[in-house]
């Protein structure tokens, strides 16, 4: 009876033993008790709920993503420190402080939330509150369809956390390899939690990749043809592309062996026909183009704050725009070179080998394309410049080193050491992170109408990129000197001065990291100073910078017309004064409750199942079905906001005028631009 | 804050230097660097080569970013400027091609190297090959010597200068067999089986690992190679024959419970088929197919 209304669960499953583990939920749960108790004072709740849960707004929605990430980077980096500390500790005689079964899942649960959670909230944050603003629309092509993909999204990464404290997490790395995912090995609800962690969150993201490709695709404002696309919305639409068809594959993989370990079925064990090497390949086949997922985004970050900043267009557009078209293509042939020590012969390994290498011609490109860039500008060293030139010179040598794991015999020495944990986060920390760092200082104002500080800011740079080098440096040597990746303790009293290094370098990225709260803070603090009241605070080229900061929630009050590449650029320096038009009415999605409600019924979905507490599961399925059967029934899903309205707003938002006051519109109803 | 910049970056470039001068490292430890058998030490300049090549493009690169850089600073009044250009075919050539080029070099020496250090591949020898089979276990190496008929755990012993033929399969989870200056590794899988053939050059110890994370037992996973002279080879393997611990089937149902940090221990072989039994345990013709491996977690 009991097993039937709590499945698998009882009051074992809280790590009361586990001091670190009790210590850290003490103390988020008084961080979150003190956050509430905040909210309640101020008497927030209803604010937040009206304005920003069940918002369908996309700056908004693109703004609890980045949230997310940032509160998710904290848990991940903390992972990092745990097991930087362990590592540095556990030589020789020495077994450090952390016990096998929990270093395991720490190092699990830092891959997945750093991939998953981190890097995928953070720039589906950015491209939420960009691209429509980019390609001159009023929201995206599904808006209730983007708050349903957040709340998936903030739910199962709710769940991954959730392991800490009840049960356990994954100690089979984030990769889940069989067989030592399935059931035979790992019996308890830790690989369960990484399975439906990954599948939810994963339904959220494809929808949001479906909803950005038609975005892209359908609204973009009269006249913006395809090779008038501002640059990163051509870096968006690439890595759709790339969600649409890499995480079904992902979806599937992990449907199988969810069956596996819940139905007792054998696509993956060692027993009755079941292959370890299909999951490989599969999860690779998704895996790989995730990394251009999360790396692309960035790259279309560091084009328009090179071009910005150095006052010129981006060098080599059409270039940068094949090129990236390349790589997406190409990142969909490369995914054995995970595992090129599977036994493949060698034409094969020969293969997937050239064809990793033939990415870094595209790669390659696109770096000389920013320098060119910079080639006879100005540039003007802002926080996010200085991002930008400390990801290409390390991406450099993330990139050698990468092109030297994708030599088979090469790799037969370098594999699963930690070199190539080396390569992955000199390829990810600058490729992707210090791009998404770039693209939040640079488009902060334009979101909150104040920019960052930029000595703060600047600080947080220089000690994450030095500790960049310090933490992941020693790490190639010690690949040179055979050591593997995920060692709770060795023997080799070589190692450790490298790994006392590398967590000297992790504790000053812990330095860059406080410096960016504080950041936010000082900004905060002294946000009338830094304020934007132009709505173009770095003399930027393309549309976002049109609209006011923060914009309107329909963003344009007339969808403009585009006649260039960098059409704002244009329409600055033309003088362009546009005609007297009226204001129309304008039709907005109205917010929905529906959202958070489906991502609450996710995360009761997603535990029920990780317990085996069958009957909430079926309730929590069935509603969510029910909840989307609603929706359609829903014919009240636009609102109106009449001209008389719009045509205030305008005139509040647009202090000063972008126009002199003597050619103030005559009436109201119309404004110039 | 300049200061502190200064000195962030000093150590930043200076650490390796500094740790060399404490440290004196240079020696064996630098296991892929300090090659002790064929395979090994054309890897090892297989490496080498494709980094010499790389960094024929990378160096300028990076060089062109500082120098673009702090040319075209907004302060620098002097440097041209020339705020509409966007395009110049000749750049865009030859931005294509130098990658091109490069990776059209390394792509025929990725064919070529791909098939000579084929761990399918026997090596040239005079000697015939030695064979020697792996198998994973949790959390050990079973070396199994079915010609001499004799089984070591987590010790590996062989002839410097006879190649080694290495038939390797799991009992288990995956694994990957690793023994760095002696050559690239392969994985151990269940009802599989994977070869390596390596050769030691000289005599030595060379340390041999498991580098594919196998679960509790993973980090202790590691074992020495010993490549002697042919004569204590066989003094060896006549030792354990006369030592007398025996491996037979319920010797092997015992080595079979996961046990972590094993020490080396040897073994006579009584079981003649045992490695060719564990690979088919796995197979889905068996009869048995629900194989009770012992409970999988240890309790910490």
């Amino acid at each position: 009876m009991e097993e039937l209304i709590f499945g698998k669960l009882s009051f074992h499953d809280i790590p009361y033993d586990n001091p670190i583990i009790m210590a850290t939920l003490g103390g988020s749960s008084m961080l979150l008790l003190c956050i509430g108790i905040l909210i309640t004072y101020h008497g927030k709740w209803s604010y937040l709920w009206r304005e920003w849960f069940t918002s369908v707004d996309h700056k908004r929605v693109g703004v609890m993503y980045i949230v997310l990430a940032m509160v998710m980077l904290l848990r991940g980096f903390a992972d990092a420190l745990l097991m930087r500390t362990q590592q540095a500790l556990a030589e020789g005689g020495a077994q450090g402080y952390l016990p096998p079964d929990h270093y395991n899942q720490i190092f699990s649960a830092h891959g997945t939330i750093m991939i998953i959670f981190v890097a995928m909230p953070f720039f589906i944050g950015l491209m939420n509150i960009i691209v429509p603003l980019q390609i001159g629309a009023r929201d995206v092509a599904y808006p209730f369809l983007n708050s349903v993909s957040f709340w998936l999204t903030a739910s199962s990464g709710a769940l991954v956390m959730l392991s800490l404290g009840l049960g356990n997490f994954s100690h089979a790395g984030w990769s889940g390899y069989p067989p030592l995912s399935e059931k035979h090995y790992s019996p308890g609800p830790g690989v369960d939690y990484w399975i439906w962690g990954l599948q939810l969150g994963g339904v959220g993201t494809l929808m949001t990749g479906i909803n950005f490709f038609v975005t892209i695709l359908r609204l973009r404002a009269p006249g913006m043809t395809m090779m008038k696309l501002p640059i990163f919305s051509w870096a968006i639409l690439v890595t759709n592309v790339l969600i649409m068809l890499s995480f079904p594959v992902l979806t599937v993989t992990l449907a199988l062996l969810a069956m596996d370990r819940y139905l007792g079925m054998h696509f993956f064990t060692n027993h009755m026909g079941g292959n370890l090497m299909m999951f490989t390949n599969l999860f690779w086949i998704w895996g790989h183009p995730e990394v251009y997922i999360v790396i692309l985004p960035a790259f279309g970050m560091f084009s328009e704050i090179s071009a910005t900043f150095s006052r010129k267009p981006l060098f080599g557009y059409t270039s940068m725009v094949y090129a990236s078209v390349a790589i997406s293509t190409l990142s969909f042939v490369v995914w054995l070179h995970h595992f090129f020590t599977m036994g493949a012969g060698a034409n094969v390994n020969a293969f997937f080998g050239i064809a990793t290498m033939v990415i870094a011609v595209p790669t390659g490109v696109k770096v000389f394309n920013w320098l060119f860039t910079f080639y006879r500008g100005r540039i003007e060293f802002t926080t996010p410049v200085l991002w930008t030139l400390g990801f290409i010179i390390t991406f450099c040598i993330g990139g050698m080193t990468g092109v030297l794991l994708s030599v088979p015999a090469a790799d037969f020495q370098l594999h699963n050491s930690e070199f190539l944990i080396a390569h992955f986060h000199n390829m990810l920390i600058p490729g992707a992170m210090f791009g998404y760092f770039a693209g939040y200082t640079y488009w902060f104002p334009k979101v909150f109408g104040f920019k960052l500080n930029e000595k703060w800011g600047r600080l947080a740079f220089w000690l994450w990129i030095v500790g960049f080098y310090l933490a992941f440096m020693p790490l190639y040597a010690l690949g040179f000197m055979g050591m593997s990746r995920r060692l709770v303790h060795y023997d080799n009293t070589h190692w450790q001065p490298y790994l006392v290094i590398a967590l000297a370098g992790t504790i000053l990225i812990m330095g860059g990291i406080v410096c960016q709260i504080v950041q936010l803070a000082v900004s905060m603090r002294h946000r009338d100073a830094l304020r934007d009241t132009t709505g173009d605070p770095w003399d930027g080229r393309t549309l976002e910078w049109s609209v006011p900061s923060p914009p309107p929630a329909y963003n344009f009050a007339h969808i403009p017309q585009v006649t260039h590449r960098d059409e704002f650029t244009a329409l600055k320096k033309s003088g362009r004064v546009a005609a007297v038009l009226p204001y129309l009415p304008i039709h907005m999605p109205c917010n929905s409750i529906l959202g958070p409600i489906i991502g609450g019924l996710t995360f009761t979905l997603g535990f029920a199942l990780v317990w085996y507490i069958w009957w909430l599961a079926t309730v929590s399925l069935v509603a969510i079905i029910g909840a989307v059967i609603a929706r359609s029934w829903n014919q009240h899903t636009e609102y109106e906001i009449p001209a008389l309205e719009v045509a205030a707003m305008e005139r509040a938002l647009r202090h000063p005028p972008v126009t002199s006051a003597a050619t103030a519109p005559p009436s109201p109803l119309a404004f110039e631009h | 804050m300049k200061k502190l910049m200064t000195v962030l970056v000093t150590i930043t470039v200076f650490w390796p230097a500094a740790l060399w001068a404490c440290t004196g490292d240079c020696g064996d430890q630098w296991a892929v660097l300090t090659p002790k058998g064929y395979i090994a030490s054309h890897e090892k300049t297989l490496i080498l080569t494709a980094l010499g090549l790389m960094l024929l493009v990378v160096v300028p690169v990076i060089l062109m970013t500082v120098i673009f850089a702090w040319k075209y600073r907004a302060t620098n009044a002097h440097a041209d400027y020339d705020p509409e250009w966007d395009h110049s075919t000749r750049i865009e050539v030859v931005i294509w091609l130098v990658p091109t080029v490069i990776v059209a070099i390394l792509g025929t020496l990725v064919w070529t190297s791909s098939h000579a250090l084929s761990p399918y591949r026997p090596l040239a020898s005079s000697q015939p090959p030695l064979k020697i089979q792996v198998v994973a276990m949790d959390w050990k190496w079973l070396f199994i010597y079915p010609a001499q008929k004799v089984a070591t755990v987590n010790q590996l012993v062989i002839p410097a200068g006879v190649p080694v033929d290495f038939i390797i399969t799991s009992d288990a989870v995956m694994s990957s067999f690793f023994i760095p200056q002696l050559g690239g590794q392969i994985y151990a899988m269940a009802g599989m089986t994977t070869h390596l053939h390596l050769i030691a050059d000289e005599p030595g110890v060379f340390q041999g690992y498991n580098t594919q994370f196998s679960g509790q037992g993973f980090s202790g996973m590691h074992f020495e190679t010993v490549a002697t002279s042919q004569d204590s080879y066989n003094q060896w393997i006549t030792q354990i024959r006369e030592q007398g611990k025996v491996l037979d089937r319920p010797a092997f149902k015992t080595l079979e419970l996961p046990t972590k940090n094993e020490d080396p221990q040897q073994y006579s072989l009584a079981i003649p088929d045992l490695f060719d039994s564990i690979v088919t345990s796995f197979s889905p013709n068996t009869n048995s197919p629900a194989k009770t491996t012992p409970t999988p977690m240890i309790e910490d």
